[in-house]
């Protein structure tokens, strides 16, 4: 017996107290909730970029009424002149100003490119401002613009989807009324890829259920891939196909043959 | 200098006893001779003459591009597959990789990237063929501008025309042969052409394409016709072409010495065959310099056939262009039913003016024939000016042609100069009726006004630009007079006059008759009359 209390109470002593577990709780809800609050220190930093973002909306929403209202409404509510931009969404804006066809020069079949009017910031700010108004396409993700995706698949969604209106090479080509859909070449994947989600100008509009973001990036895959390799078979005439060709054989092949035919039977003085 | 010599010195010392290389020489042209009798020919064809004229040279470019066709075409017919049959392509372009295509599109793909030099051919033969069809073109234009096509040359002028109906066969079978896009954009234009022939078209497209288009067996039969019956018929129809050449000998512009009845110029041996020797290999190399820095034709990029997508700017090659532009120019929703036959007028229109223009320019020496009554034989070519009235039919021609030939890229004429598409065809529209008309006026106004200042010079000479004060304090600006070499050229055409509706020999005044007299007035009512010897010697006696 007398073993066995001493073993116990040997046991009893080599034990921890009844508290220390309650002593360990304690330490692991401190532990977690430390590192909660560590981890959830963005949220503060959060509620800092929140103050930042309301900033930015309201120099977006400055800008908006000095450059942009006289068209779309103080409210963007629309008027005669131009459309509403509740619910277009920061992709819209982005894509519209970032290539210069916002603020439009003057009232054409379509917005013509142009230089930027605003700084990466200023846009950056209108976008803002303009998500605000309701739910629509945002800026998107960098993981999809980088020219990674899957290349034939791009290409065979371009030829499906786009090159009715843009050419299979990107070249671009007419649309009544003297719209047309823009060669594609030295546009930026962001800008491409906001083009398909908000449908500019005349364009339809290529949502997630239609084309998937996947999908998009391969597409731009395949224009990255135009872009950065020249024609395998030398110089491409502004891929406009049989009637540069034409034009080609005509004035310089023809051309240059009959220069030599005259040459050939030129008397001498 | 010592290796000259040397060699002077062995044919000076051989000149008794022919040498060795000579000797087999001899033997040779003996061996071929007693088999053959080549002698006759050679000397009947040796001193074939060609006359040196820039103009006279297109025909020939015509000829050479030919034959680097059916070189670089050999070479492709090594490594293209004229089936439809689906594979998928696992060739070393990336963009097409994995990609279900027919064996064709794999097969061009494969040349193109694939065979050593494969893709360098591809070009070779397709830009060789563009510059077939233009050199043709161009070469008919010079023959017609200069009345070359007349009496005894009337049946060479057709076979040129059906060599260029040949050679626009040609391409256009060539072209579809890769299955891709383009390739397949353009069969569905001819398939839809086909259909639109009332009763006979769906059963004619079906009987064409194997089955419901695209089918499987297009691109083996165009293949057969592009590789096998079409060449075959050009070179036949080149072979007539140049034996008529020879029988009927080369025309030559009017020039001292130069006459109907003879033809002042090179002989073929041994000067014309070094030259033209020569020609060729510029002609080859022109189109090597251009397939080689120039791509055409990017299937690659096109992608294979798949009859949903159709890129923008999607034309047939030039030759073809005038057929597109003349569909692109006419008034869509012109249609009737007829006991239940639809009736396409916007495509039965334009196959009508497409067939009526190719028939009158194939028929056409035979109506100025009718109208001129002319049974002369004409050896001396007209500059386009002594002949008003066809100078301006031929301009008006060629801006009919021009036009629908602009039509067919009113797409990218919209987007290139800022226009609306349908603003560039309404223009069109109204140009392929007026532009001719216009055409016509101006071109026979400028080529009398030509004519004119022809006869102004070659009576009293040309304006020298020197002002010489006479001792009475006149002044005047010495007029310089021609040489005769000079003059010859401005004065010698022939002349013709409206015909007189006589009644024949049976005292009766024909249909034909008053047609051919009401035509001819249309042609030759506008005339300026050549300078005779006697105006000419009363303009010099006014001179000294």
């Amino acid at each position: 017996m007398a073993t066995t209390a001493h073993t116990s109470r040997s046991r009893r002593a080599g034990r921890r107290s009844p508290l220390a577990s309650g002593a360990l709780l304690l330490i692991g809800l401190l532990a977690t909730g430390g590192a909660y609050t560590a981890f959830t220190a963005g949220s503060s930093a959060g509620a800092a970029s929140e103050t930042q973002v309301t900033k930015l909306t309201e120099e977006g929403e400055k800008l908006f009424a000095a450059n942009c209202a006289s068209c779309h409404g103080l409210e963007a509510q629309g008027t005669e002149d131009g459309p509403t931009l509740i619910g277009v969404g920061a992709a819209a804006v982005d894509f519209q100003v970032g290539t210069g066809r916002m603020p439009m020069a003057a009232n054409g079949p379509q917005a013509e490119q142009k230089p930027v009017q605003f700084t990466e910031e200023q846009i950056a700010a209108l976008a803002a401002w303009v998500a605000t108004l309701g739910p629509g396409p945002a800026i998107p993700d960098d993981r999809y613009l980088a020219g990674d995706g899957d290349l034939a698949a791009g290409a065979e969604l371009f030829r499906i989807n786009c090159a009715m209106c843009h050419n299979v090479a990107g070249a671009g080509g007419a649309l009544t009324e003297g719209k047309f859909a823009p060669g594609l070449m030295g546009v930026s994947s962001k800008h491409i890829y906001e083009a398909m989600i908000t449908g500019p100008q005349n364009m339809p509009v290529f949502n997630d259920a239609n084309i998937t973001p996947e999908d998009k990036s391969a597409i731009i895959t395949y224009l990255k891939y135009l872009e950065n390799n020249p024609s395998p078979g030398g110089y491409e005439l502004g891929s406009l196909g049989p009637v540069s060709e034409g034009l080609f054989v005509w004035i310089f092949a023809l051309g240059g043959i009959v220069a030599i035919t005259v040459w050939l039977t030129a008397k001498s003085n | 200098m010592t290796a000259t010599a040397t060699s002077t010195a062995e044919t000076t010392e051989a000149r008794p006893e022919p040498g060795k290389g000579m000797r087999f020489v001899n033997w040779g042209a003996n061996y071929i001779e007693d088999r053959t009798s080549l002698s006759g020919l050679v000397k009947e064809l040796g001193r074939k003459i060609f006359p040196d004229h820039w103009s006279f040279m297109l025909g020939e470019v015509a000829l050479y591009s030919f034959v680097v066709i059916l070189l670089s075409g050999t070479f492709l017919t090594f490594f293209f597959q004229a089936s439809m049959a689906p594979v998928i392509y696992e060739g070393s372009y990336p963009t097409l990789k994995g990609v279900e295509m027919s064996a064709a599109m794999a097969s061009t793909l494969d040349i193109s990237f694939d065979v050593r030099g494969g893709l360098l051919m591809r070009q070779v033969h397709h830009w060789a063929a563009l510059l077939f069809v233009a050199s043709i073109g161009l070469h008919m234009l010079r023959v017609f501008f200069t009345g070359a096509f007349r009496k005894p040359r009337e049946i060479n002028w057709v076979v040129g025309f059906v060599l260029f109906v040949l050679a626009m066969g040609e391409g256009f079978t060539g072209y579809s042969l890769p299955d891709d896009l383009l390739s397949g954009n353009g069969l569905r234009i001819i398939d839809g052409m086909v259909k639109g022939i009332p009763v006979v078209g769906t059963w004619i497209s079906y009987l064409l394409f194997g089955g419901e288009f695209p089918g499987e067996a297009i691109v083996g039969r165009l293949y057969t016709l592009h590789i096998l019956l079409l060449p075959a018929l050009v070179v036949a129809a080149i072979g007539v072409h140049m034996i008529l050449l020879i029988v009927n000998k080369h025309t030559q512009f009017a020039a001292p010495g130069r006459t109907e009845g003879n033809v002042v110029g090179v002989p073929i041996m041994p000067v014309f065959a070094a030259k033209a020797g020569g020609f060729f290999f510029i002609v080859f190399g022109v189109i090597m310099l251009v397939a080689s820095t120039v791509t055409i034709n990017p299937i690659w990029n096109y992608g294979p056939y798949d009859p949903s997508p159709v890129s923008a700017g999607t034309q047939p090659d030039w030759y073809i262009g005038f057929a597109d532009g003349m569909l692109r120019l006419i008034p869509p929703h012109l249609e009737t039913e007829i006991f239940g036959f639809t009736f396409t007028w916007y495509i039965l229109i334009p196959m009508a003016v497409l067939i009526l223009f190719l028939v009158i320019v194939a028929l056409y020496p035979f109506i100025e024939a009718f109208i001129t009554g002319d049974k002369r034989e004409h050896h001396i070519a007209d500059r386009p000016r002594n002949a008003p009235t066809r100078t301006a039919i031929g301009a008006a021609g060629v801006t009919f042609y021009a036009v629908m030939w602009a039509a067919a890229s009113s797409d990218l004429i919209a987007t290139h100069f800022m226009l609306s598409i349908e603003g560039v065809t309404h223009v069109l529209q109204f140009s392929l009726i007026i532009a001719p008309i216009v055409a016509y006026f101006l071109t026979k106004r400028i080529a009398l006004a030509l004519q004119k200042k022809d006869r102004e010079i070659a009576l009293h000479g040309f304006e020298s630009g020197r002002i010489v004060r006479l001792p009475g304090g006149e002044y005047i600006e010495v007029h310089e007079q021609l040489s005769d070499y000079e003059r010859w050229r401005l004065v010698s055409y022939d002349d013709y006059a409206p015909l007189m509706v006589r009644p024949n020999a049976k005292g009766r005044i024909t249909v034909a008759t008053r047609i051919r007299g009401v035509l001819s007035r249309w042609f030759f009512e506008d005339r300026i009359a050549p300078v005779t010897r006697s105006e000419l010697e009363a303009a010099k006696h006014d001179h000294h």
